[in-house]
């Protein structure tokens, strides 16, 4: 059986910051929740443009 | 000359049944176009409106694994290769489902869906987020293994710490599996599918108009523009 991929063997990895303990993982899933939403908003959506295009021409989207 | 006086019964309408008085309430609330338009408008053409769906996507895949780990039972999800499979489908499912649900949530916050009457769409959004938060929690208590005696025990005290231990027992394993895999999933599909449906209804929500509110503040009088309150920020019909 293959092992995992990461030694999992140890107390959780923790940052700590006042009263906020969180741990690694877990800021890792709010860094990459923060960056796919950045990400959504700027990148441009396949074929976006065009469909504004045809409905600036008043063609049927 | 002879008159025929009218039956009585004949100028009435005939009652309705209640199966007629629900199909005719539901086809007014959503009638089929709306049900199951033909396209979306224009500005649903972006990555920040894609999170809904991919939830959904994530939730089937929950719902289809999950009911083949209950189908095979603990010992197949702990003890074989294929199981382990599937149990790791369950799990990574869950967790891109939260991940999906989160990044939908700060979008539609930000774009402040509930505009437009669309209230309801948000409220139902929320509690899912809130309902789906013990469905997750109560899959940790369920595993059947050490992991799961040793999450109980701390979750129990964290229950009893709030007052809440008379009502949910996390040590007893069948009341937890049976919330997790019966009563919980049950709440969050149908507030899901009453979600889409009011989305149905209300259509999606457009996002602010903020190129014509920049036009309409740049051409309007200063004394009248200043406060921004002649421009809509509900933006617009859906097409």
């Amino acid at each position: 059986m293959m092992g995992a991929v990461f030694n999992l063997n140890h107390p959780a990895h923790t940052v700590d910051w006042e009263f906020i303990h969180l741990s690694l993982a877990n800021v890792v899933v709010i860094g990459l929740m923060l960056l796919v939403f950045v990400l959504a908003i700027v990148l441009p959506f396949p074929g976006a443009a065009s469909r504004q295009a045809a409905r600036g021409r008043g063609d049927a989207s | 000359m002879s008159s025929v006086a009218p039956d009585p019964r004949a100028t009435q309408a005939p009652e309705k049944s209640w199966t007629v008085k629900v199909r005719e309430a539901g086809v007014a609330a959503l009638p089929p176009e709306k049900l199951l338009p033909d396209g979306q408008p224009t500005y649903v053409a972006s990555w920040i409106y894609m999170f809904g769906v991919a939830s959904i996507a994530a939730l089937i895949v929950i719902i289809t694994s999950g009911s083949i780990l209950a189908l095979k039972g603990p010992a197949w999800w702990h003890y074989t290769g294929i199981g382990h499979f599937f149990n790791s489908i369950h799990l990574w499912a869950v967790e891109l489902f939260f991940f999906a649900m989160v990044v939908h949530l700060w979008g539609k916050f930000w774009m402040a869906s509930w505009r437009g009457g669309r209230s309801r769409v948000w409220i139902t959004g929320a509690v899912t987020f809130l309902v789906a938060i013990p469905c997750a929690l109560t899959g940790y208590v369920s595993q059947q293994n050490f992991d799961a005696q040793w999450i109980s025990t701390q979750a129990k005290d964290a229950m009893n710490s709030i007052g809440a231990g008379a009502f949910f027992n996390l040590t007893n394993f069948g009341q937890m599996y049976s919330y997790h895999v019966l009563l919980l999933p049950v709440a969050v599909v149908a507030l899901v599918s009453a979600h889409v449906l009011l989305v149905r209804k209300h259509g999606v929500v457009p996002p602010f108009e903020l190129e014509q509110r920049k036009a309409a503040l740049a051409t309007a009088a200063p004394s009248a523009g200043q406060d921004g309150s002649s421009a809509s920020t509900d933006g617009g019909a859906q097409s």
